[in-house]
């Protein structure tokens, strides 16, 4: 195991609530998302049926809020690599989104981990994000799964 | 909108009706625009081969998407979904179909809501489970 990249400072980034960032939720941008994954689903891109449906309106397919903010709340920490993957994702959902909901959106550092992997030293960031509507209530969380390496060298 | 499923309907075993999808490089920029991921390993062959990988690969958000739908197709407008849990475990590049499946493992009664959960999965067109996950729903009872 080659020795670690993990420093004091990037410990102390654990459980640092990030700055919030808040954006209402545009119809518009419900029904393209919705288009870009393939999902015809009439509660995600026709009004009218949405209407008829014990939602009264569109609501946003699971994993929409992802993908609202141009400008994502980021942690502090200072990753030594150079690639970064998505490992996965953990989501809880509490309330449907719906268009016109102002969300507030905060993310923390939760773990930290290294791995030996096929693109050798490999570093996990774990990180939790919280969503909140206009109202105050949580909506969803969602904890993601970050893997930080270097691309191994050409032969 | 399909038929409902109800609670009374499933049990341990009961299998979610398969989701094909069929991602292409258009869909990849199609969701990198809508969802303001614009990481060039989903759309710039070059970026992605000077980063080991072996040509550009799907959004594991995408995937996730997939296995989003997977689920809301079949809980139906009445149904709910409570967590939807996956794990990038192998990469997936555009142009071949993908297939998103899954199992009932348990079903509960708590506080009169018909919950169920579910092992998720999204195959490849060999067959391979790249994406694992997880899903809790809750599901309308007929005896409501």
């Amino acid at each position: 195991m080659a020795e670690s990249v993990i420093t004091q400072e990037m410990r102390d980034v654990i459980g640092v609530e990030s700055e919030p960032v808040t954006q209402e939720i545009e119809k518009g941008a419900i029904i393209r998302f919705a288009q870009a994954i393939g999902d015809s689903n009439p509660l995600f891109t026709d009004e009218a049926a949405a209407r008829k449906s014990r939602y009264g309106g569109l609501i946003a397919p699971p994993t929409f809020l992802r993908s609202v903010l141009a400008n994502p709340p980021s942690t502090d920490l200072k990753i030594p690599y150079s690639v970064g993957l998505d490992g996965g994702s953990e989501w809880e959902y509490f309330e449907p989104v719906r268009p016109g909901d102002r969300i507030t959106h905060t993310v923390q550092l939760v773990e930290l981990f290294e791995r030996e992997g096929r693109m050798g030293s490999m570093l996990f960031v774990v990180r939790e994000g919280r969503y909140v509507n206009q109202f105050g209530t949580l909506v969803a969380t969602e904890r993601t799964t970050g893997i930080h390496y270097d691309p191994p060298q050409e032969a | 909108m399909s038929v409902q499923v109800y609670f009374e309907d499933v049990q341990e075993g009961t299998e979610l009706p398969v989701l094909r999808k069929d991602p292409t490089t258009q869909q990849l920029v199609m969701y990198a625009g809508a969802s303001g991921d614009f990481y060039q390993i989903h759309y710039d062959q070059d970026f992605a081969r000077a980063n080991g990988l072996p040509t550009v690969i799907i959004h594991g958000a995408l995937k996730n998407a997939f296995l989003g739908q997977l689920v809301t197709d079949w809980v139906g407008e009445h149904g709910t979904v409570k967590k939807l849990t996956v794990q990038y475990r192998g990469m997936d590049e555009p142009g071949t179909p993908v297939y998103c499946k899954g199992v009932v493992t348990k079903t509960s009664l708590e506080d009169g809501a018909g919950l169920v959960e579910c092992d998720i999965w999204l195959e490849d067109h060999q067959g391979k489970k790249t994406t694992p996950g997880s899903a809790v729903v809750a599901l309308p009872l007929r005896a409501g």
